[in-house]
């Protein structure tokens, strides 16, 4: 029963494309279920404030005494925040990786919990009970360093730790330095002075604020221009580039060949 | 040795075209090169020479042709390309770089990324066809390997081709180290190392190659010399032998009706081959222009001159060079120690031979098979790789090992992105450089068995047509419908193999090497489905509905 | 089963050339070859209609082509770089590239449509002949070589023979030879065992020389050092591949000091060489919590509290350690020069 002229299907009953078609029913079931699930939940605290102080001391005390201690002594869930300075502060809760919601190799950014005005409040609480790094005076944060000299002091001090292109990388044991290409001026500044959890302390010894001012014109310069070559694959070298050319280099030419080599109509 | 081509007769009326100047002139050129160089002899002998044509087979011209896109943008950079290493200060257009001492190789390839109009498409072209290049020499490999297109007459093309690949291997790193930047100069400080490693002669090769002490001043413009003159001089020679290899022996086809061992069939040079592969020359070319043009690769702006100090998370090599990173992050600690005095660093000997041996054996698998069929007669039809179960068996093993190693380079990479920890991926890698060989190796060996027991039955028995009929009796029945001997033809037509029979030679004796044959043939045989033959077919037709 | 034939006089009766078959297994009842189906004719070559469409779109393709090229050439012209700015690059790479793009492909698809569609298409059959020559000129090669070593006498003039193979062996000896000048005279052993550390050498920041305090380095703080007089030096890069080093302060409590480096470190000031053991990458990533040191080329970790031992990694040996103190200004100095070679293990190391 084979007609000349159609190409007899040598599957049988079942269409070639149908376990294509069923593995990609499975596949947007299975993600499309999951995207309906799961739920990302924010709390929101508005609170009318007086003094900053006062106010960041209510925050403190409603948010973060409890693993912090009510006199940031610390305790076994939290370490003190004796000396950590209100640049800690603005770090830490100003991109989400405060209040900690789950334990994990490290504190993770997630959604920010609270205002500027109210980050700033439980930062200049913090700081009045004990001094520590200050939060950086905005002409350290224009962008308009010397971005040659920064890119040099961030090859030496941090790329080995965030990639030459800030798009992070591993650290032992699940931990991991972050990517950098949508963190703001004064959060760099604030994470080079206080080393948040295993990242060191690059003190204004070791990088003075105007070579601290350098590094963030070179991370401005790298996030605001356009990548020269092209799609940049994520910075990520050359794993990335090598898995482009296997699966759509080579994948593309392989699907012309099979094009190339079919007996036309 | 006259090619004789049988034509089934046309459908269209025979289509003489006229004889204008444009011919008249090429008859004149024609004659004139014929009269001074015996040009009409080759055009007689190869120019209806036949093809077969399956898009497998298309994988090595996608090597020759991304080869000759390397060429052309190699040549390209090199008129704008310094392989010095004397210091100068950045002036170029790159702002974060300005001022700043580095090599005049480097400063050269930035000019040439940001100050030349075209440079860095010319750069990116010639970055990404090297990527095409090796990617395709593998997957032809591949093909050929898993097809037994390297059985006789071709066992030494298949060395040939090796050969080729470790060329194309060198060259790819000594093309990527020229620029000194911090991504590839770690990677010449991971190779000097490794060098220095080797026991008593390390410490002198290291000083060798690199003029001195590292980094030195000489290596950049060495490799250059290597990567544009030595090796692809080698690479070119090497092309030719394996291509008048391949018109020698002609091309293996896959069985079809009317293919034998005793014939090629297919499509001949003039017109249709030319015009298919010459026009996937441009294809390829194109396709890589258009990757080089959307897409970039091996930034090397933003990682910066060669210095000892500064490193940059996620180093990891070129992806064909990533297997012999990932061989040195595999090693467990402390595999070192000293002897007499002298120390001898296993950590690192260990990945090298292993590697060394890994490549060997991929070098020899034809004389092997040889060794364990003792066929010696020429094989020309291409095997489906589900009717030599153990040949694809040990393939997929190979590659399960090679792509361990090739993931274990990634290893902080797959931690950062899977939100694992590295000691996690690491460990489990090792576990499975030894593991998924052999599970991959039996699983694959199982399911060409069972495939091959599926052609059978459909050989024997048709296939399902999805009509269901009630009998007269009441029992349903699914009608098979049955395939004509041009389909069949395909399912049934493969070599068979059965275990050594272990046999006394003429002094009654039987030697250590055929016992192993015959245990090592009966790994190979033992399980196989047998082809159908003529009368089981005909013992079917009476059975079947 | 091997043919083999004698050397000697050509022999007049050959045995007919039988490979081996091993143990492939030889089937007489083996489904016999069907030979070629039937033909079946595409679209263009019966309807003249739609070979003249295909026969357009060919064309067309070609012409695309040529557009392509004219699009490549504009957009050299029309998108030129503007030094300092980072999109004009991307610009002028985007669209030369697209349309030499365009160029190619186009050629390439019309060549190949053209093929699939319009040139003759049925398969041809050319026969194979043996790989193996014919009997007759295998011998007729024999011949040849029985010749020229019957007139040369080179089998049987065993002195030529042999004194020849001995000059060609050994005459390629010098070109080994000449390359021995790749690298200078001096013994690199020694070279390795040695860096620009000494008594007194300042530690100084990495890339700007300026010296550090040891009131300077808090806890938790990592610098990147470098030795005061790297600058001046005949070969800075070399000399830094050897002396680079990474300084971190800890809590003493927490380092356990083994014998005869008490006074290596300064008030739990210590200072490490940044050269991997293993294969030489910067070792740099500080970890100030777990002080852990982590290599970022092949995972090898140190832990600082228990100098620099190997705790994760292919590495072996702990990192050199510096002895450190501080001058009478307050700065950080060495001791003197590292007590072992610092890098990768060579085979010389411990001699």
């Amino acid at each position: 029963m084979t007609n000349p002229t159609r190409t007899a299907r040598r599957t049988g009953r079942r269409h070639p494309l149908a376990t294509v078609a069923l593995i990609a029913v499975g596949l947007l079931g299975t993600g499309g279920a999951y995207a309906l699930f799961t739920t990302s939940a924010t709390a929101e605290t508005t609170v009318a404030a007086a003094a900053q102080v006062d106010e960041g001391q209510k925050l403190f005390v409603a948010n973060c005494a409890t693993c912090h201690g009510l006199n940031l002594e610390g305790s076994t869930q939290g370490p003190t925040l004796i000396g950590v300075g209100a640049a800690s502060v603005d770090f830490q809760v100003g991109s989400g990786r405060m209040p900690l919601a789950q334990t994990g190799p490290q504190a993770e950014v997630k959604p920010v919990q609270f205002t500027q005005e109210q980050v700033r409040a439980m930062a200049a609480y913090v700081a009045s009970v004990s001094p520590g790094p200050a939060i950086p005076d905005e002409k350290y944060l224009t962008g308009e360093g010397n971005a040659a000299e920064g890119a040099e002091l961030f090859r030496v001090n941090c790329a080995m730790c965030h990639n030459v292109a800030g798009a992070g990388g591993a650290l032992t044991e699940g931990k991991f330095a972050p990517a950098l290409n949508d963190v703001s001026a004064a959060h760099i500044y604030e994470a080079m002075v206080t080393g948040p959890q295993n990242m060191p302390v690059f003190n204004d010894m070791n990088i003075t604020p105007e070579q601290k001012a350098d590094i963030i014109t070179y991370l401005k310069y790298i996030q605001e221009q356009p990548e020269p070559g092209g799609i940049g694959l994520g910075n990520l070298g050359p794993v990335s580039e090598g898995l482009f050319i296997w699966i759509f280099g080579l994948g593309a030419i392989v699907a012309i060949t099979v094009w190339l080599t079919a007996k036309s109509n | 040795m006259s090619t004789s081509t049988t034509t089934p007769p046309s459908t269209r009326p025979a289509n003489d075209p006229p004889v204008g100047r444009g011919m008249r002139f090429t008859g004149w050129a024609a004659n004139y090169i014929d009269e001074r160089t015996s040009l009409s002899g080759m055009v007689k002998e190869l120019g209806r020479k036949i093809f077969p044509d399956h898009w497998s087979f298309m994988l090595g011209e996608v090597a020759l042709y991304s080869f000759v896109v390397i060429l052309l943008s190699g040549t390209f950079l090199t008129f704008f390309f310094q392989a010095s290493m004397a210091e100068v200060e950045y002036e170029g257009s790159y702002v974060p770089l300005k001022g700043v001492e580095m090599s005049v190789a480097m400063a050269s390839t930035l000019d040439i990324s940001f100050d030349v109009r075209g440079g860095l498409l010319m750069r990116q072209l010639h970055h990404w066809a090297a990527l095409l290049f090796i990617a395709s020499i593998g997957l032809h490999m591949l093909r050929v390997f898993f097809t037994g297109a390297f059985r006789k007459p071709r066992e030494i093309n298949w060395v040939v081709g090796f050969v080729l690949f470790i060329l194309a291997l060198a060259e790819g790193f000594t093309g990527y180290s020229l620029p000194d930047d911090l991504l590839s100069g770690n990677g010449l400080r991971i190779i000097d190392g490794m060098v220095k490693g080797i026991p008593v002669i390390g410490t002198w090769i290291s000083y060798l190659l690199f003029g001195g002490e590292f980094p030195g001043t000489d290596i950049v413009g060495r490799l250059y010399t290597l990567h544009i003159l030595l090796l692809p001089a080698i690479v070119v020679a090497a092309i030719g032998v394996h291509m008048v290899l391949l018109i020698v022996n002609k091309h293996t086809q896959f069985a079809g009706p009317g293919r034998t061992n005793d014939n090629v069939v297919g499509v001949p040079i003039m017109p249709v081959f030319a015009a298919k592969a010459g026009g996937f020359f441009f294809i390829v070319f194109g396709v890589l222009v258009l990757i080089a043009s959307l897409v970039q690769i091996n930034p090397i702006w933003v990682y910066g001159p060669y210095d000892p100090s500064p490193v940059s998370a996620g180093t990891q090599p070129d992806w064909y060079i990533g297997f012999a990173d990932g061989a040195l992050r595999l090693v467990p600690p402390g595999w070192e120690f000293e002897l007499l005095g002298f120390t001898v660093s296993m950590n690192i000997l260990v990945p090298i031979v292993v590697l060394g041996l890994f490549i060997v054996v991929v070098m020899l698998y034809p004389f092997f098979e040889a060794w364990v069929t003792g066929d010696k007669r020429e094989h020309h039809i291409a095997d489906r790789p589900r009717n030599a179960p153990m040949r694809t068996a040990i393939g997929a093993a190979g590659v399960t090992f090679y792509s361990v190693l090739f993931f274990a380079a990634s290893s902080d990479l797959i931690a950062t992105h899977f939100r694992l920890s590295i000691e996690w991926v690491t460990h489990v890698l090792q576990a499975l450089l030894f593991i998924g060989p052999i599970l991959a190796g039996v699983i694959t060996h199982r399911i060409c068995i069972a495939l091959q027991k599926k052609d059978r039955e459909i050989a024997l028995h048709g296939f399902e047509s999805g009509r269901i009929v009630r009998l007269p009796g009441g029992e349903y029945i699914e009608v098979h419908e049955q395939l004509d001997d041009y389909e069949r033809w395909k399912l049934v037509s493969y070599e068979d193999y059965k275990p050594l029979m272990v046999r006394p030679d003429a002094r009654g004796r039987i030697s250590p090497l055929e016992r192993v044959r015959a245990v090592v043939s009966r790994a190979f045989f033992e399980d196989r489905i047998t082809p159908v033959t003529r009368t089981e077919i005909e013992a079917a037709k009476h059975d079947s509905h | 089963m091997a043919n083999d034939t004698d050397t000697g006089t050509p022999s007049t009766a050959v045995e007919p050339y039988a490979p081996s078959a091993g143990i492939a297994v030889v089937n007489d009842d083996a489904i016999p070859n069907p030979g070629f189906p039937p033909e079946r004719p595409r679209v263009t070559d019966l309807d003249p209609a739609v070979e003249q469409q295909q026969e357009r779109r060919v064309a067309a393709w070609f012409l695309l082509s040529i557009v392509g090229t004219v699009v490549a050439i504009v957009a050299y012209i029309v998108f030129p770089i503007t030094p300092g700015d980072q999109g004009s690059v991307r610009l002028n790479n985007l669209f030369l590239g697209l349309g030499i793009a365009l160029a190619l492909l186009s050629i390439g698809l019309g060549a190949v449509h053209w093929s699939k569609s319009l040139m003759e298409g049925h398969d041809l059959v050319e026969l194979r002949h043996g790989t193996r020559g014919s009997d007759a000129t295998r011998a007729k090669a024999v011949e040849v070589f029985q010749l020229g070593n019957k007139e040369s006498g080179f089998t049987r003039r065993k002195l030529i023979r042999n004194s020849l193979i001995g000059a060609l062996v050994v005459s390629p000896l010098p070109a080994v030879m000449l390359f021995r000048d790749l690298a200078p005279a001096e013994d690199p052993v020694g070279l390795l065992k040695h860096t620009l550390w000494e008594e007194g050498t300042r530690l100084t920041k990495d890339p700007t020389g300026v010296p550090i305090r040891a009131a300077d380095v808090t806890l938790g703080s990592v610098f990147h050092v470098i030795p005061e007089n790297l600058a001046e030096s005949e070969h800075p890069l070399e000399e830094k591949a050897k002396a680079a080093v990474l300084l971190m302060r800890l809590d003493p409590e927490q380092l356990q000091i083994s014998a005869g480096r008490e006074d290596w470190h300064y008030d739990g000031i210590v200072a490490y060489s940044k050269i991997c053991t293993h294969v030489g990458c910067p070792v740099a990533l500080y970890e100030q919590h777990t002080h852990h040191l982590l290599c970022p080329c092949h995972q090898s970790q140190f832990d600082i509290t228990r100098e620099a031992a190997v705790i994760f990694g292919p590495a072996k040996r702990p990192l050199p350690q510096l002895p450190i103190t501080v001058d009478d200004e307050g700065y950080l100095v060495a001791r003197s020069d590292f007590n072992e070679p610092v890098g990768p293990s060579f085979w010389e190391r411990s001699l």
